[in-house]
């Protein structure tokens, strides 16, 4: 259990963390999730201890670790940029933690074994991080910080450097480690998909402050405001309201819209838009709309829908939502 | 290759003369060409005369601005550049050589094994070796506060280490002389003492070591010092383990260009070292002695041994840089 309390860290005028409070559960991977800037940074590197807090405090296990240098919190961290030691070799570079605090040698061995059988590194032990490609390098920091039995792995955008497939396949082989090993994980990222794709639980931060936390579905579902909406997904503007954009369904017929739009609680009603674009993305179909009001907004349909709507450029359809995500707190002050 | 490496490259190839500026990425005249040899120098000085000249003879004009003039004028550059460095290095060295040995190898052998000559080299390389040494430790230091350490008058300092050089080496010794010389204002008299050497020569050496490590150490990676804090290394072990191998190249290139400066001085030890033969007569005063009392074949000779020593640390220099490069260069 980490617990973060009024936690406050001002650069200058700027402020990137405006009393912030977190509970991270003991076992959990957290994801800690905001645009650049929001403070998600500042507050992972004041967990570690390497960005001392203005005030607040930091507690990892019950401890009270505040006022604790980053050598005495009981922590791993993984850098977006890898930070390997590179005049070291991997085995080397595995092996810091431990040598440094003069671990017996078999014990050290058996242990930077398994850690590089775990991140599947055990034939490149003898080469130097250069040798590695980006993926390596960090599986490798991840080894690393494993091998001091941290309480809590912290990492900040670890798969930020890499290219999009290797930030896939990674962040789930991530997500596997994290089933296996159980350490208290606290990831940055910025990428939602990210977020939604490996944490258990996530923070959604915005200029130094946390907008809600919660499990992916209910923040994806229940966002708090228009904030959290716009930023774990796609949005569409319908009358005044932000749906996600696959909530939207479009009728041919005016008066089947309305009576089935009747139906649903709380909704933006029905507006006639013009079809401007069909863009076929995979599996489902986008379909950009300009609604009489002038206002563009965008929907995504399944491939059946619209091979049954026959949707041509030009022609109206008749927009309206359904179970939708649905803001708890509006504020259109907030929205992105 | 990022530029620090391109930094520490550069620092490893000092000209073959003593360098009459500290060792930033000097362009070699040969390697006039070399894209990096316009990297930015942190403390904004021009690169030295002989590697100026090679430029200014059109060989070192930036790359991909039109290949067809490059194309015409690169053999006139070469042939100006060999030109150049046989009129002002390489001819006269073989004329010294030729002087040194006019003799034949008992006369060269002679003049060097004489016994104030060879009190003179070995006070010379005794002398530059604790400089070099001092240099190695203080150096890194200074390099690291003026790089990691914020206080008043940063500024100020940066530009001081430079002094040494700005200053002509007489001036040093007289500088030297006014506090450490006879009726000190602070009672320490090293006049004609081989302390005496030792001072005015780290006066001269000062930027070597730091002007070689800055840079490094600006490009350092902060991340790698924080990875292994995060791993429970204290400070120390940090910058033993994690910092030190990084630096280790510039160091040692710093220092060796500081020895190789060391062995040659003349001015600043000429009033301060107070010229005393088996005692602190270095090679340099030694060699001024021999022409003085009309023995050229003499000073040619000793002169011919101190060239030796130089040559021996440039090239120990160049096999650990080529070494460690090929190390730097698996990380690009």
């Amino acid at each position: 259990m980490i617990t973060v309390t009024s936690a406050r860290k001002n650069y200058g005028s700027f402020a990137a963390l405006d009393d912030v409070s977190l509970d991270i559960p003991s076992g959990s991977l957290t994801a800690l999730l905001g645009p650049s800037g929001s403070g998600k940074s500042t507050l992972l590197r004041s967990i570690a201890g390497l960005e001392s807090l203005d005030s607040g405090t930091v507690t990892i296990q019950g401890r009270d670790v505040t006022s604790e240098p980053p050598q005495r919190r009981g922590i791993g961290f993984v850098f977006q940029h890898y930070a390997a030691f590179k005049h070291m070799t991997v085995r080397d570079n595995v092996a810091f933690g431990l040598t440094i605090r003069k671990r017996p040698k078999a014990e050290t061995a058996r242990k930077v074994d398994e850690l590089l059988e775990i991140v599947g590194l055990e034939g490149f032990q003898h080469r130097y991080p250069a040798q590695l490609s980006g993926g390596q390098r960090q599986r490798m920091a991840l080894a690393r910080a494993l091998a001091v039995d941290p309480q809590v792995l912290l990492l900040d955008e670890p798969f930020g450097a890499l290219d999009a497939k290797v930030r896939t396949d990674l962040r789930q082989w991530l997500r596997r480690l994290h089933d296996e090993v159980h350490v208290t994980t606290v990831l940055v990222t910025h990428d939602q998909e990210e977020a939604l794709d490996v944490a258990d639980r996530i923070a959604v931060l915005n200029k130094g402050r946390i907008e809600q936390v919660g499990d992916p579905v209910t923040l994806y579902e229940r966002p708090a405001n228009d904030f959290v909406m716009g930023f774990l997904g796609s949005v569409a503007q319908l009358g005044g309201q932000l749906v996600r954009p696959h909530d939207i369904v479009l009728e041919r017929d005016r008066a089947t819209a309305l009576a089935l739009d009747a139906k649903v609680a709380d909704s933006p009603g029905v507006i006639d838009a013009v079809v401007e674009r069909v863009v076929p993305l995979g599996f489902e179909v986008r379909v950009d709309l300009r609604a009489d009001s002038g206002e563009r907004f965008a929907a995504q349909i399944t491939r059946r829908d619209a091979a049954e709507l026959q949707l041509h450029e030009g022609e109206t359809v008749h927009a309206r939502a359904v179970a939708r995500s649905s803001v708890v707190e509006h504020d259109p002050a907030l929205a992105i | 290759m990022t530029a620090h490496t391109d930094e520490q490259r550069g620092g490893l190839r000092p000209g073959t003369d003593a360098a009459p500026l500290p060792p930033r990425p000097d362009p070699t005249p040969t390697d006039g060409t070399r894209p990096d040899a316009d990297a930015p120098r942190p403390d904004g000085a021009g690169p030295p005369a002989a590697g100026r000249a090679g430029s200014a003879a059109g060989s070192g004009r930036p790359r991909g601005s039109g290949a067809g003039l490059g194309g015409l004028r690169r053999p006139l550059g070469v042939g100006v550049v060999t030109l150049w460095l046989s009129v002002i290095v390489l001819l006269p060295l073989a004329a010294l050589t030729v002087a040194a040995f006019g003799d034949g190898l008992a006369g060269f052998w002679d003049a060097v094994t004489a016994p104030t000559a060879l009190a003179a080299l070995w006070v010379t390389v005794l002398v530059s070796a604790i400089v070099a040494l001092v240099n190695a430790v203080l150096g890194t230091l200074v390099a690291w506060v003026l790089v990691r350490d914020e206080f008043r008058g940063k500024r100020l300092v940066n530009a001081v280490i430079d002094l040494p050089f700005a200053l002509p080496t007489i001036v040093a010794s007289i500088v030297l002389l006014a506090l450490y010389g006879p009726n000190s204002p602070i009672g320490v008299e090293l006049n004609a003492t081989r302390w005496g050497l030792v001072v005015a020569l780290l006066f001269v050496t000062l930027p070597f070591v730091v002007r070689s490590v800055q840079p490094v150490l600006i490009e350092a990676d902060r991340e790698v010092e924080e990875a292994a804090a995060s791993l429970g290394a204290s400070g120390w072990t940090t910058f033993r383990r994690i910092v030190l191998p990084t630096l280790g190249p510039a160091i040692l290139s710093g220092t060796g260009l500081a020895f190789a400066r060391a062995i040659g001085e003349y001015g600043s030890v000429v009033l301060i070292g107070g010229n005393i033969p088996r005692d602190t007569q270095v090679a340099s005063q030694y060699i001024q002695q021999q022409i003085e009392i009309d023995r050229p074949q003499a000073a040619a000779a000793v002169s011919v041994a101190l060239l030796a020593i130089a040559f021996l640390t440039l090239f120990v220099l160049r096999v650990v840089s080529s070494r460690t490069q090929r190390r730097e260069e698996r990380d690009a």
